[in-house]
């Protein structure tokens, strides 16, 4: 079409088509509307494999068992036998190669956690043993007094000087 | 500080993750893509409906229309957390979000303007590039000249006939880019009007709002912009006459009050519409008083009552209307009722987005904004008061460099 | 008067006008579209909270900000826990202390910029803990509004974010109803809650799973019907969270009271 008028209409298919080779090289191939459709599936595919390659921090009680045997003999038949080991020392990684020691916490607001007292009957908080942490030896380790692998062995308890 | 956190205050319960995430620049975005969609939609009145007396401000407010354009993204560009990634809303669009309408509305809409605007300045580039070619000399007049030759896109012929036809493509991509307009500041409504999540955006009224307020707003700043900018040019004239040791002879004119005038009742229409389907979906709220009336009540009444009340209602509605609406229109009050109603329109995005966030999801606690003043790292130079002015400040330094390459006073025709 | 020709034409014309609604009807047959989509997937995860069994110890979020590298002291966290607290005169206090990574060790309320609530032991009508988390919605609006598909749902139902594609809108987080999803402080894109997808591939459960010692979080598969999370949710009368939003969660609550926002 010989008339000027249609230059820049010229102009923008010219754009347009630029553009979408430009696209061909910055979109991945695996790109498209996967088994959830269009509305919830629009990705790239192979993020969910990047997903799913992410290592493990916590890898549950079952590997400090065989390790650490006395430790588990102690606190499976206790209240605390519940409590998952990772919650208090940490999580495992790749110990005992990294981390070669996990922490033993022993500050007050581990415990707390539980054992600050609030009366709320319709949850197993209420039904829990628990202090006030104002007015409890609020300056003592609660470790001072109290084994955490067993709270309810009394040859572990010791009294503390006052 | 996590994204949000350094401008956000909670009060009562607010979720954790909660934080005002759409800050200051998504108010800009609604506030600049309403100026160019209204700016374009008063140069389209003249183009499309004749309207004769708005001549000299249609060439005006294309030329303004694109200039604000590429300020039109500048605000979405400071507020996304990966700005560097911002192609890939055009190269991978998700066409069930409102914001992936953004990337073909946007190119099109540009497409449009800056078609219709070299039709209009065709003859004018014609006429530069052949008077560079035989008057100029110097490296900028040589510039120049290949500037212009370069914007002629090879298209030389400025006969009747030519003209004829440039003006009819003009009319059409004046009348095609009126829809396209709409829908530009449409879609941004559509944003928040579809976020069922957001108790005070879900409404179908949202879109229309907003298209209204846009219309108002881009009329409001032609207006304003218009008459500062001949008053300006009035100076720089007096000033270059009295260099060159001359009196003025003739006083130049100032900005036409009659088209002024004119310009002004079509906002007033455009006005009464937003003002109205605002009061309508707060009445309808308040009548319906579903879950969320009662934190929405707090906030639009109570805590933001002087943003919305006094500013955008007071301010910004009721005193241009009055001043607009007064016998006998003089510039100053023309002048003052456009301020008044740019700061309305201003206030009314900034209620709808800081607003929308001033509650909880929870509906059980609040959320304060406070505007960062004096920036204090990247994050609050983007999303504060710096990039706000930034952004809006942006048009008229464009405005400035296009209008020496497409004037829109004195043009020299072929 | 019309004609035969005129008369089957107009016939058939009608006739084909009434036959398109009704075989649109038959395409979008609800019965059919939903034994196509179950028969298609062996997995679909989904999660029980029981409220009764929370204590608000905190390990579950502890455990997730460590699993998932959330910066410890960020204030973000992909999982919280509520404590609602109802005094004798009517009045609900809600609070979530640094997303309770810490528990909760005070009877004080935190709300925020209005201060700390004392509330006696007297004053107490009923207290409780909710465990919140992405609900993994069937419906997700935050995938529906992300404009380039930076987020999506793996066919076994998890809502994932591509950290390498979003842009930082932040429309999927204004989407939510649930307020789960925030920006990584780290990472700057959209994140939430994804069931910990790196564990669930290894067979583990999530870390907040692990975490909580009176199984107040609990994970399966709602397409095996032998799985005693999915016996729970079909047989016992359980609840979701915001139901009226049509976003379907999978994240199922015993004890779910009206209170719960």
């Amino acid at each position: 079409m010989k008339n000027h008028i249609w230059r820049p209409l010229y102009l923008a298919i010219a754009a347009v088509l630029i553009g979408l080779i430009v696209r061909s090289f910055i979109v991945p191939s695996d790109f498209g509307a996967h088994e959830r459709g269009y509305m919830y599936g629009w990705h790239r595919k192979s993020n969910e494999l990047e997903w799913a390659a992410i290592p493990v921090k916590y890898r549950t009680a079952k590997v400090c068992i065989d390790c650490h045997r006395d430790k588990y003999d102690d606190i499976k038949d206790s209240p605390h036998g519940i409590i998952s080991c990772e919650n208090c020392h940490g999580p495992n990684y790749d110990h005992p190669k990294n981390p070669k020691v996990l922490e033993v916490n022993r500050s007050r607001s581990l415990c707390l956690r539980c054992h600050a007292k609030l009366p709320y009957k319709d949850t197993l908080r209420g039904a829990m043993k628990g202090v006030n942490p104002e007015s409890h030896y609020p300056q003592a380790e609660c470790m001072m007094c109290h084994y955490p692998h067993n709270p309810k062995l009394a040859s572990h308890r010791k009294e503390v000087k006052r | 500080m996590v994204h949000g956190e350094v401008w956000t205050l909670k009060e009562f319960f607010v979720y954790p993750n909660e934080y005002i995430y759409w800050a200051i620049q998504i108010v800009m975005y609604p506030f600049m893509t309403g100026l160019v969609a209204g700016a374009f939609v008063l140069s389209s009145l003249y183009h499309v409906f004749g309207v004769k007396q708005l001549k000299e401000i249609a060439r005006f407010s294309l030329v303004f229309s694109f200039a604000l354009l590429p300020c039109a993204p500048l605000p979405l560009l400071l507020h996304l957390e990966q700005p560097l990634r911002n192609t890939y809303v055009l190269m991978t669009p998700h066409f069930t979000s409102a914001i992936a309408a953004f990337g073909i509305v946007f190119m099109t809409y540009g497409m449009i303007v800056a078609s219709e605007l070299w039709f209009v300045y065709r003859g004018h580039f014609v006429a530069r590039a052949i008077e560079l070619k035989e008057k100029g000399s110097g490296t900028v007049d040589y510039l120049a000249c290949g500037l212009f030759t370069l914007l002629t896109l090879g298209a030389w012929d400025v006969s009747e006939e030519a003209l004829h036809s440039d003006e009819k493509a003009v009319k059409f991509l004046a009348a095609a880019g009126i829809p396209v307009a709409c829908f530009l500041h449409g879609y941004a409504g559509f944003i928040f009007g579809s976020v069922k999540a957001n108790a005070l955006w879900m409404t179908p009224l949202m879109p229309v709002i907003f298209i209204c307020s846009a219309i108002v707003s881009g009329i409001a700043l032609c207006i304003l912009s218009y008459i500062v900018v001949v008053k300006l040019r009035n100076h720089m004239h007096v000033r270059l006459l009295k260099k060159a040791g001359l009196q003025a002879s003739e006083k130049l004119q100032g900005a036409d009050i009659a088209i002024v005038t004119i310009t002004a009742r079509y906002l007033l229409i455009f006005l009464v519409l937003a003002i109205s389907l605002e009061l309508l979906d707060l009445i309808f709220r308040g009548y319906t008083a579903v879950k969320s009336w009662e934190i929405l009540r707090r906030v639009i009444y109570e805590r933001d009552f002087v943003k919305i009340f006094v500013l955008q209602y007071g301010l910004g509605n009721l005193v241009p209307f009055i001043l607009l609406l007064l016998p006998r229109p003089t510039l100053r009050r023309v002048v003052i009722g456009t301020v008044l109603v740019l700061v309305g329109v201003f206030m009314m995005r900034w209620n709808v987005v800081i607003g929308g966030q001033a509650f909880s999801g929870s509906f059980a606690g609040f959320m304060e904004y406070r505007l960062p003043i004096i920036p204090e790292s990247l994050e609050t130079l983007k999303e504060g008061l710096f990039g706000a002015l930034f952004v809006a400040g942006m048009p008229y330094i464009l405005f400035f460099i296009f209008s020496r390459v497409m004037p829109v006073f004195d043009v020299k025709e072929a | 008067m019309m004609n035969r020709r005129q008369f089957c034409k107009e016939a058939m014309l009608i006739a084909g006008g009434i036959a398109l609604p009704l075989a649109a009807l038959e395409l979008f047959d609800p019965t059919r579209l939903l034994a196509e989509k179950e028969s298609g997937e062996k997995l679909r995860w989904v999660f029980l909270v029981d409220t009764h069994k929370c204590v608000g110890c905190g390990f579950c979020v502890k455990a997730c900000k460590i699993e998932n590298d959330i910066p410890y002291d960020a204030h973000v966290s992909r999982t919280w826990v509520e404590r609602y607290i109802i005094t004798k005169n009517g009045k609900t206090y809600i609070d979530s202390p640094n997303a309770a990574r810490d528990g909760f060790t005070t009877s004080k309320s935190d709300q925020n910029l209005a201060g700390m609530v004392e509330i006696k032991d007297e004053e107490l009508e009923k207290a409780f803990f909710v465990p919140k988390l992405c609900n993994q919605c069937d419906h997700p609006p935050c995938v529906q509004v992300c404009p380039v598909g930076a987020t999506y749902q793996t066919a076994d139902g998890v809502v994932l974010v591509d950290r390498k594609w979003c842009i930082g809108c932040g429309y999927c987080i204004m989407g939510c109803p649930y307020g789960v999803r925030f920006f990584h402080p780290v990472y700057h894109v959209a994140e939430k809650c994804n069931f910990c997808y790196h564990r669930l591939a290894k067979g583990m459960k999530s870390a907040c799973v692990d975490a909580c010692p009176f199984g107040a979080r609990r994970i399966g598969n709602l397409r095996d019907p032998e799985d005693p999370v999915t016996k729970i949710i079909t047989t016992e009368r359980v609840n979701v969270l915001k139901e009226q939003y049509g976003t379907n969660p999978q994240v199922f609550y015993v004890g779910l009271t009206m209170e719960v926002k």
